[in-house]
C-alpha cells in the first residue's frame, strides 16, 4: 500500500524523485480516508510552491482537503486529466493519480521526508 | 458539543460493519460504510437501510389530541382524519419562525405519533408543553382531569425506547413483503400500518427522505438490531450512513432543519407554503404567516445547479458580481455528477434559468436556478 521507492509527508502526500523533479500525489491512506474523489483543484504550470504550503484542494462528496507541498520549487507539469477523471486518484494513487511535478529548488529537502516504513507506522497511529 | 454522545440501539451493528462514526445531534452516528457514492447509488437502484433511531418520537393521546396538535402545527390535521394516514407539517412560533419540521402519523383513535428532528427534541417538548391551547389540558393527573371534563392530552416522549429504521429504494417494498409474509398489504404512500416482520411487531410508515419508495420501520428499541440484521440478510440491501442520506435528500430538494430553515425563517420564504393551508387556519404563527403570504416574501429558498466546483454551506452566491445570498445546503450530486445547492435569494432572482455564480474558495463557478427535485424519475416520481 506504501511503495518503498517513494517518500511521504505527514499531510499524506507522496513524492517520487526523478533527478531534480519531484512527482507528487496523495497516499493510499489519504484517498481511502477521503472516499470517492469528485474534484481536484490544481495550480498552473509555472506557479511556485513552498514546503508546508497548500498548492491545491481535493474534494470528496462530503469534504474538502488541502493539498500540501512537501518541498520548495516550481511547478513544471500538472495532471490535467484529473479534472475530467478525479476518481483516478482513488483507483491509482501512485500512478495515473499523480498531481503535480515540481522542479525542486533543493532536492536534499526530500531526504527529510518519511520512508514508506516510517509513514506506515505514522498512519497506523492515526487510523 | 459538550458531554457524552448518546448511542442508538444499532451502535454495535455499525461498529461491526466498519462504519465511520461521527457526532450528529448529540449521537454517535454512522456517516458512511462502504462510501457515500456507492451507498447513494444502492438506494437509487436497489435498496438501502438507514439507522434513524436518533430521531425523536412523541405520542399524543386523548380526547384533546386533535385540538392540541391543530393549534400548534401549520398543516391541517383534518386532512389526516382517517386512522393510518400521515402528513408533513411544521411547528412555528408567533412570528412564523420554524421551530421544527415533523411528520404526524394518525396511529389510532385519539392517538398521533409525531416524528421530529433529534436535535430539536427538547425544544419541541418545551414548546408543546408551554403552548398548549387554552381548551386543552396536558394530563399530569389523568383521572382528576377527566372528572373536570374537556380536552385532555397525554404527551409522551417515546424517543429513548423507540427504534426507527428506514428502508428505501426501488426494491425496498419487495423485501418488506417477504419479511411480512403472505397476506400483507403495505400501507399506501404517507400512511402507516401495523405489521410483523418475521415475528417482531412494528409500525410500517410509507414515508422517507430519499425520493425513493420505501418504508420507515417504527419498533421497540430492543428489537431494532434484530430488524436491522433481517434487512441486511438480503443481498440487495446496503447499509447507508448520514452522508448518503444527505446527498439523497438534497437531490430531491427535501429540506434539512438547521441548514435549509430554522427559527429565523418562515414557511413561505422556505418554500414550504404548501404545508400551510391558505384559509381558516388558527394555529400559533398563523397570523404572521398569512401576513407574509399576502405581502410576499423578500427572499426564497432556491435550488441551484453549479458547474465545475462543489458548493458547500456558507459559500457566497453572486449576481453580476454582487453578493445576493449564501449557500444553505450544498453538495456533489452522485446522480447528476454536478454540484447542487439551495440558497435564500431575493425573489427577483428565483426564476428557473436565472444565471448566477457561487464563490468557491479562490474561484467563482457558474450556477443556474433550477426548481427541485434536481433528480427526476426516481421510484417515487
Amino acid at each position: 500500500m506504501y511503495p518503498s521507492d517513494l517518500k511521504y509527508d505527514k499531510e499524506h502526500e507522496w513524492v517520487r524523485l526523478e533527478g531534480d523533479i519531484a512527482i507528487i500525489g496523495i497516499s493510499h491512506f489519504a484517498q481511502n480516508q477521503l472516499g470517492e474523489v469528485v474534484y481536484v483543484d490544481l495550480p498552473s504550470e509555472g506557479d511556485s510552491v513552498n514546503a508546508g504550503e497548500a498548492f491545491g484542494e481535493i474534494e470528496s462528496v462530503k469534504s474538502v482537503s488541502e493539498l500540501y507541498s512537501p518541498a520548495d520549487g516550481e511547478i513544471v507539469k500538472v495532471n490535467a486529466s484529473l479534472s475530467d477523471a478525479p476518481e483516478v486518484v482513488n483507483e491509482d494513487p501512485y500512478g495515473e493519480g499523480w498531481m503535480i511535478q515540481v522542479k525542486l529548488a533543493d532536492p536534499s529537502q526530500i531526504d527529510g521526508l518519511l520512508s514508506a516504513e516510517e509513514y506506515e507506522a505514522f498512519v497506523s497511529e492515526e487510523a | 458539543m459538550s458531554g457524552q454522545l448518546a448511542r442508538t440501539p444499532l451502535y454495535e451493528e455499525h461498529v461491526a460493519l466498519g462504519a465511520r462514526m461521527v457526532s450528529f445531534a448529540g449521537y454517535e452516528m454512522p456517516v458512511q460504510y462502504s462510501g457515500i457514492t456507492e451507498e447513494h447509488q444502492a438506494v437509487r437502484s436497489s435498496a438501502g437501510v438507514f439507522d434513524v433511531c436518533h430521531m425523536a418520537e412523541f405520542r399524543v393521546f386523548g380526547f384533546g389530541a386533535f385540538d392540541f396538535l391543530q393549534g400548534l402545527l401549520t398543516n391541517d390535521l383534518a386532512r389526516i382524519a382517517g386512522v393510518g394516514s400521515a402528513q408533513y407539517t411544521l411547528m412555528c412560533d408567533e412570528d412564523g419562525g420554524i421551530i421544527d419540521d415533523l411528520i404526524v402519523y394518525h396511529t389510532g383513535d385519539l392517538e398521533y405519533l409525531v416524528i421530529a428532528n433529534a436535535a430539536n427534541r427538547q425544544t419541541d417538548l418545551d414548546w408543546l408543553r408551554a403552548h398548549c391551547p387554552p381548551d386543552v389540558t396536558l394530563a399530569d393527573d389523568v383521572v382528576a382531569e377527566h372528572r373536570r371534563g374537556g380536552g385532555i392530552v397525554e404527551l409522551a416522549d417515546e424517543s429513548d425506547h423507540t427504534g426507527l429504521i428506514a428502508v428505501q429504494g426501488p426494491k425496498a417494498l419487495r423485501i418488506i413483503r417477504e419479511l411480512a409474509g403472505p397476506g400483507f398489504e403495505p400501507p399506501a404512500r404517507f400512511h402507516i400500518a401495523e405489521a410483523r416482520l418475521d415475528t417482531v411487531p412494528v409500525l410500517l410508515a410509507r414515508t422517507g427522505y430519499t425520493g425513493e419508495d420505501g418504508v420507515e420501520i417504527v419498533c421497540h428499541a430492543t428489537h431494532a438490531a434484530a430488524i436491522w440484521r433481517m434487512l441486511l440478510s438480503f443481498p440487495e440491501v446496503t447499509p447507508c450512513g448520514l452522508g448518503a442520506r444527505d446527498t439523497l435528500r438534497l437531490e430531491m430538494g427535501y429540506h434539512l432543519y438547521g441548514s435549509d430553515m430554522d427559527r429565523g425563517v418562515d414557511p413561505v420564504s422556505a418554500g414550504l407554503g404548501w404545508v400551510v393551508p391558505q384559509k381558516g387556519a388558527d394555529f400559533v404563527g398563523s397570523e404572521a404567516i398569512a401576513r407574509i403570504r399576502s405581502e410576499g416574501p423578500a427572499y426564497r429558498l432556491t435550488g441551484l445547479v453549479v458547474e465545475g466546483a462543489i458548493p458547500r454551506p456558507g459559500c457566497i452566491v453572486l449576481h453580476d458580481g454582487e453578493e445576493v445570498g449564501k449557500v444553505a445546503s450544498g453538495t456533489f450530486s452522485p446522480t447528476l455528477r454536478t454540484g447542487i445547492a439551495t440558497a435564500y435569494l431575493p425573489v427577483s432572482l428565483v426564476e428557473p434559468g436565472t444565471e448566477l455564480s457561487v464563490a468557491i474558495r479562490r474561484k467563482t463557478a457558474p450556477a443556474r436556478v433550477e426548481r427541485p427535485p434536481f433528480v427526476k424519475g426516481t421510484s417515487l416520481s
